[in-house]
Parts: C-alpha cells; structure tokens; sequence
C-alpha cells in the first residue's frame, strides 16, 4: 500500500462542440480543482488528439500526479488510449479513471445546459471519488488460438477468410447457403468492365475452396460460440451434424437482403414490376420480357419511406443498368440474332448491333442529348429513371452519371410529397408523374418499372447479435465498437465485422472491410497472446470459511478448493464478473479495480449534495 | 419552488447496459438528467447490501440493469442479478421504504432507444413517491441498517448463491428441492434475518425490553421472544440489567461497534 499523498488530475474533453457545446466546460474545470485531493485539472478541445494526449503525459510528470481521470467519451471506446497514456509517463494503468460525460451526459441532454453541466461535475466528483480509492494492478498474459472463424461466405467474408488464411492462420468459413458468393450471386454484371458477376466471383471463389489453410462449411450454421478473445468454443451445424471447435477470433460478415416493396408502385399487383435485384436476375438469366421502354424508380422504400436511411449503392447500381441497356439491350433482351425482332416489342425492324451504334452516335451529336429521338429512326429503348436525386457517390460513378446522360437515359425528379403512380391503363404499365420542371402533370407508358430498393439486415442478425454478444444498430445492421477510429471492430474484443452486415455497400467496400477486418483480427493471433484486464477476484483466505458457494457461482470454474479447504481463483480463467464476489457468505472476496468501497464512494459521492 | 427531482444511482453492466446508454447518446434520445451511472463488469457485482446501503445514504432512487436474460456476457451472472434484487426488494419491504425506489431492468446493447425510456419512467414513478423519506425519519435509517445486515448474513447469502445447484443439481445427499419450496424458505429466513438484525440494531444503543422490541418491529411478543432467545443462543445478544420484572438486553459487538 502506498504512503504517498494523492495527487488526482482530471481532465475534461470538449471534444469540439460535442461536450462543450452542451456543457460549461470552464465552469467544470474550476469545479474539479475544489475536489478532494485534485492537484491539476485542465479542459482539451480533443483529449485524445496528440496535443490531448501529451498534456497528460506532460501533467502526470511535472504535477507528481498519481492518479488520473479523463471526463469525455465512453470508456468502451476510447479507455485503453488513456490508459496507454497513463503508461507511457510511468503511470500503472489502474490508476486511471474514466468519466463519461458525452455519451451519457451531453449527448443525452443537448437542451439544459445548465442541468447538463450540474450533471458533468457530479459525474466527475464521482470518478474522482472512485479514483482515490484505486490501487496499482499487474497483468497476466493469456495465449490466444491462433485460428480464425469467419461467418459468411460472401465477397467481405472471402476476403477476410482468404486473408487471414494468406497469413498463415487455419481460418473456418461458415456459410448458411450450399453456395458461396451471398448477394452478389444474384448480380448479372459487375461495374466498370462489364464483367459477369460470376465470373469475377469465380477468382475469389476458387481461391477459397483450393486454399489449404481454408475449411469451408457450406450449407451451415454457427449455433454456439462461447468465450473471450483469443479462445473461444465454437459449434458449427451442417444439416443436423454438430462440430465443436476453439478458435481465436471470430469475423462476422452475415451479409444483407433486398427490401421486398410490398404494396409500393404496384409491385406485385403486375406483371413486369420488379426489384433492382430481380432485374439484375432477370438479365443475367436473359429472362428479361421483350419491350421498348423502361422506367426505374429510385429510393422505393428507403429515405423516409419506411427505412429512414440512404442505401448509398441503389443509385451506383441503377446507373449500371440503364448504361447497360443503353449500351447493350438488344443483346440483354436477346434481339442480337439475325435482326429478327421478338414478338411484342413495338421495333419497326431490329438492327444489327453496330448499325444501331452508329445510329444512336449520330442521333447522339445531332440532338445533343435531346429528350426524344426523332420518330422513325430505328428501333429504340426508352430508358426513364424517376429519382429524387441521384447519389452517384465516388470518383468513376459521377462520370459514369454524365456518361449515362450522353446516352439519352431520362432522368425525371421527384418529391417525397409528389410520388409517381403505377397504374395499370389499357393494359400498358402506366406512370403518373408531376414533372417538376415543366410543373406539369404528365403520364408515361412503359413495358417494365424497376424499383431501386435498400439493402436491408438480415432476420438472423437478431441471433448472431445475441450468440456473440455484439450490438445492433435501429435498423438492424451490425454496430461497430466506433464509426470512424475503429470500424470493422466490435466493442467486444476478439469480434470484428465487415460488409453489408453493418450497412449498404458495393463489391470494392465490402472487399476493403473484409480485408480491414482481417487485418485487425490478425493482430491478436500474430501476437499470440492478450493481456486481459487485471480485474479478477482475489480470497481473502483469512475470512474465507470454506463454505464453497463461490464454487457453485462461478461460470467459468475458475475457484476451486485448495489443500486447506479454502478457496482460490485461478487468474487466468476468472473474467471478473463479479458474481462470487457479491455471492460470498463471508463477504471473503475482493473484486479487484470493483471493489465494494470503490463502488460505494463513486455512487456516495452522487449523494454528498443530497445530504447537504 | 422547483420541482424536486430525484437523484438515481444507475449500476450498468459493462457489455449490455452500458453499451445500450451509450446507444442512447449516440442517437440522441434525449432523457431527464437525474441519473448518476456507475459501470460494474456485470450488474451480478452489485450485492444487495450496495443497493441497501445507497438507499439508507439518501438516493431517491437505484436502478440496476443488465444484459437479458440468456445474454449475459458472463454465461448467468444476470440470474444470480435478479436473485439478489428479489432479495433487496424483500428486505425492503420489511422496512417500509418503498420497493419500487428500486428497479431492475434488462437492457442490451441495441437498446439505446428503451435505455432513455426507462430513465424517463423511473424519473417520473419517482417524482411520484416524492423525496426519500430517510432523511427524515431516523427509525427507517434504523431498518435499512438491520436490513443492510441481513442480506450481508452469511444465511441469506449462501441461499441466494446456492439457488441454482438446490433446485436443480441437489445437495450433497442428491436431494432437489422444488423451486417453489425454496421460495418459501427464502422468504422466511429473509423475515427472520431481517428480525434478528433489526433486535440487533436496536439494542445496540440502549438496551430494550422483548415487549419494547415487539412494539418497534411490528410483531408479537412471543415471536419476537423466539427471536430473541436465537440471539442469546448465537451468543449476539445478552441480558443488560433488569428493570422491575422485566428483563432488557443489549446487543454484544464484537470487535468494536
């Protein structure tokens, strides 16, 4: 036990305007400085920017601090950065405490200031009382299973399954589908070189299947995973048969589902009203109905409609296919033969691929991308896109919008409050629609609507969530432990997440989160080993009476009964929990870092005022 | 005059609870700013006599929260959670505060969005009940105390941590008993210890009468006499002086008060 007098530093992040808009900081600040104890306490625009940082550093060593609490974010995320801090100038780690006021207080209190400031303070006293009371911890090493699950076999799970395997390290792929590839199975072409969807799968999917260091378990399911980082138990079911293994890291990569519009645009109410997805089936099958005009409809269901967030990607893939059919539909409705026009399609007379090319090259530098072609000219594909805006996100895509323009595709707005209707007049799909522009009332026939709708979580992501004890977000995808520092991490150490599982994203994000995920999954099993969190039970074998109730509690059979019947925690399996603590009859055990006065003087000091 | 507004201490669990408050602040769901949050590993940590002992201190409310049941972080460490709410609800009851000053409530990572409500309805339930009496009322502080040394009694404790093992697995002469049956046994050792601890409390300053006793605990004379031979046969209680016919006892404190 150290003699020494206690010197508390706090420190209080605005964190730009996200605490300090909401909350006084000066004001806590001077308060700090009239705690117990408190010999420095300072405000940092950015506590855990460089200059944050250093001003810790700097202040442990010129003001003999020993103990030290930050009041910012939220210890789930930012704690080890302070506690390496603490480190690095010579500080144990355990003496450092964590005090949430963002997450917890201004965030959550963004209209009282003045409450909200009360609030910061009294949350500070608190930490500063529990900091008191804390003492130095040394840490054990724990080795970790240098092997790596991965849950799904689509484009992000194979990447990060084949980088992880790449690196030397047994990896399981579990996929719930006979097949590997997930959503973009379903795709006709990929972007840019009009690649087939299967084909550039092929690459990454023969690649997974030959790799040695691979094990695929196609058709199945993780039901059980238990553990910690570095070693958990996994149970993978493949049609009934049960197979137990340990490994050390687990890659969640589930994937995502198209929203299904039911009841919007009459889908499902006609013919020929189809998803972006189905289309996309549609014409990689060459199942798509023969016809001369096209309409697609954008945001269907998504931004406000009923899920409130931009599925990003809708857009990119939309452009894909009116560019395609512009470039290339006579051959995607299966005209390319002889010129022989299919039944039903209002062409005078099908051409030749490279005649219509010229045709469309001359009506092109004629009309500069005028509305519509001259009557006569040839057989033709109207191509409409009704949007609200088009989001063509990235460096290619926004060209290929222009590109796409060039090539007389329409593109019509909308407004949320002004939806085109989808009626069926004449038996000819017919579009209501106010122009905006013209600020006209207008009608289109056309042979097929697409309607461009969100990716949406996957039912199943409810149990995974629950299985490994990672969280959800409101709209059911995946949650990372931070949105920009840390974003194929799970809080949950050892867990880490890529593709569309945490939100919409096309082929070469979900590749670059898969490969994200693998890399920061590769660092505890490169390492070989975690340090845990010094905070495990300690028996006072002097109070203990050996009644074994600890025993029974325990989840992880972590205390066992010593020569003398007394009890004892083995440090490498207890996880801190708790549970024997609260449970000892003889009040014998000793929480480390959560000890019952710690708990005590933080919640204590909440009350001081009350008492006044 | 302002409206009084409660002061709530918050115990959260490391991985459900104190994820799902963070949720709430990060979507913005605004809530009330009574709330002081301590973070625990798992809401199992926190033994009723924490809870106990921050009522008797002056919080108007305490809430502990934990993962869902079947999610806990730590296997059924939110099990053994409930167990030792029932326990401090139990306990409370017999001194007259109002159990509902306490709460318990699952609460998981993705639940940002019921974390704010729940505040907001145990804000406003608490608004409701009005300031804690314990300030004011000496007595009650006395209860809370007995209580507080109760559900710290070896009794309690071994029948909240052996609940599992004796409903299920047996004893160690491989008798089960019916969870029901032991519900009882819980209830009446939960009495009988709150009893002892209260005689205990209350002779401690000056010594009493067993009608005395009978009168401040609430119960009959000849109950509390059984009470009160236990003690002395523990050794925890012993004959002071008697006064006319009738005999007063005083508490015996070991290794100092």
């Amino acid at each position: 036990m150290s003699e020494e007098k206690l010197r508390v530093g706090v420190f209080i992040c605005h964190c730009g305007t996200n605490i300090g808009g909401f909350v006084d900081v000066p004001a806590v600040v001077e308060y700090a400085k009239t705690l117990p104890d408190v010999a420095f306490a300072t405000g940092n625009l950015y506590t855990c920017a460089e200059d944050g940082l250093s001003n810790i550093r700097n202040s442990i060593k010129e003001n003999n601090l020993n103990r030290v609490v930050v009041a910012a974010c939220t210890p789930r995320t930012h704690a080890p950065l302070f506690q390496s801090t603490c480190e690095d100038a010579g500080l144990n780690k355990y003496l450092f405490t964590f005090v949430n006021i963002r997450e917890q207080c201004s965030w959550v209190h963004m209209k009282e200031k003045e409450n909200a400031t009360e609030k910061a303070k009294e949350l500070i006293r608190m930490g500063v009382s529990r900091a008191r009371l804390l003492q130095a911890q040394e840490e054990v090493q724990i080795d970790v299973i240098p092997s790596a699950l991965v849950i799904g076999g689509g484009v992000a799970g194979m990447s990060a399954a084949i980088s992880l395997a790449d690196q030397g390290f047994p990896v399981r792929l579990v996929e719930k589908q006979d097949t590997l590839g997930g959503f973009v199975r379903n795709l006709g072409y990929v972007w840019q070189e009009r690649q087939e969807a299967l084909t550039a799968l092929k690459t990454m999917i023969d690649r997974v299947k030959s790799h040695r260091n691979i094990t695929l378990h196609l058709g199945s399911t993780v039901v059980s995973a238990d553990g910690f980082i570095g070693n958990y138990e996994i149970v993978i079911e493949t049609k009934g048969k049960q197979k137990r293994d340990n490994v050390g890291v687990i890659v969640v990569a589930t994937g995502a589902l198209e929203y299904i519009p039911e009841g919007l645009y009459g889908y499902e109410l006609y013919d020929n009203v189809v998803t972006l997805t189905e289309f996309e089936i549609l014409a990689k099958n060459k199942k798509l109905p023969k016809m001369s005009s096209i309409a697609f409809i954008q945001c269907v269901g998504s931004r406000g409609q009923d899920k409130s967030y931009c599925s990003r990607i809708c857009c990119n893939v939309t452009l894909k296919n009116a560019m395609n059919l512009a470039d290339n539909w006579q051959n995607m409705l299966g005209l390319e033969e002889g010129g022989k026009a299919a039944e039903g399609v209002s062409v005078e007379k099908a051409v030749p691929d490279e005649i219509a090319e010229r045709r469309r090259g001359r009506r092109g530098r004629r009309e500069g991308g005028a509305e519509e072609a001259a009557p006569g000219s040839g057989p033709k594909l109207d191509i409409a896109v009704f949007n609200r805006d088009v989001m063509s996100y990235g460096v290619e895509h926004e060209l290929m919008f222009n590109k796409t323009r060039e090539k007389k595709v329409r593109f019509i707005r909308y407004t949320p409050q002004n939806l085109p209707k989808v009626s069926l007049e004449n038996e000819k799909l017919t579009i209501d629609y106010w122009h905006d522009t013209l600020q006209l009332q207008r009608k289109m026939t056309v042979d097929m609507v697409v309607l461009a709708t969100p990716l949406v979580a996957q039912p199943d992501a409810k149990e995974i969530s629950k299985m490994l004890k990672v969280p959800l977000g409101q709209d059911g995808f995946f949650l990372e432990a931070h949105v920009k520092l840390r974003p194929v991490d799970f809080a949950t150490d050892g867990i880490y997440v890529c593709g569309t599982c945490k939100g919409p994203a096309d082929i070469p994000e979900a590749v670059e989160q898969g490969l994200a995920a693998a890399s920061r999954a590769a660092i505890p099993l490169a390492r070989g080993y975690v340090q845990p969190e010094s905070l495990v039970a300690f028996v006072d074998s002097d109070v203990c009476s050996g009644c074994g109730t600890c025993i029974e509690v325990c989840p992880y059979n972590a205390i066992r009964k010593t020569e003398n019947g007394l009890a004892e925690v083995t440090i490498a399996a207890c996880k801190g929990c708790g549970n024997c603590g609260a449970t000892c009859p003889e009040n014998a055990i000793l929480m480390n870092h959560f000890t019952d006065n710690q708990l005590l003087a933080e919640a204590r000091a909440a009350l001081e005022e009350v008492k006044e | 005059m302002s409206e009084f507004q409660p002061k709530i201490i918050v115990f959260l669990c490391n991985w459900c609870s104190y994820a799902g408050a963070d949720l709430a602040g990060v979507s913005r769901y605004q809530y009330p700013t009574n709330i002081r949050t301590v973070r625990v590993m798992c809401s199992t940590r926190v033994s009723p006599d924490i809870v106990l002992e921050l009522l008797k201190d002056g919080a108007d409310g305490v809430m502990v929260s934990g993962c869902h049941p079947g999610d806990c972080h730590y296997i059924n460490g939110n099990y053994y959670t409930q167990k030792r709410v029932e326990l401090a609800q139990r306990l409370l009851k017999m001194t007259g505060l109002e159990p509902e000053r306490m709460r318990l409530d699952w609460i998981s990572a993705s639940e940002g969005e019921k974390f704010a409500h729940v505040v907001q309805e145990f804000v406003t339930k608490l608004k409701e009940l009005g300031p804690t009496p314990v300030k004011k009322d000496e007595k009650l502080v006395t209860r809370l105390q007995a209580a507080i040394d109760a559900s710290r009694y070896f009794r309690l404790k071994v029948l909240t941590g052996k609940e599992i093992n004796l409903t299920t697995k047996g004893n160690v002469y491989a008798e089960t008993l019916k969870i029901e049956s032991l519900e009882e046994i819980m209830a009446q050792a939960a009495e009988d210890e709150y009893r002892n601890s209260l005689i205990l409390q209350l002779t401690h300053s000056k010594p009493c009468s067993v009608k005395e006793l009978a009168k401040e605990i609430g119960e009959p004379t000849d109950k509390t006499l059984e009470h009160v031979v236990s003690l002395r046969a523990k050794n925890m209680l012993a004959l002071d002086h008697i006064e006319g016919s009738t005999p007063k006892y005083k508490a015996i404190l070991i290794g100092g008060a």
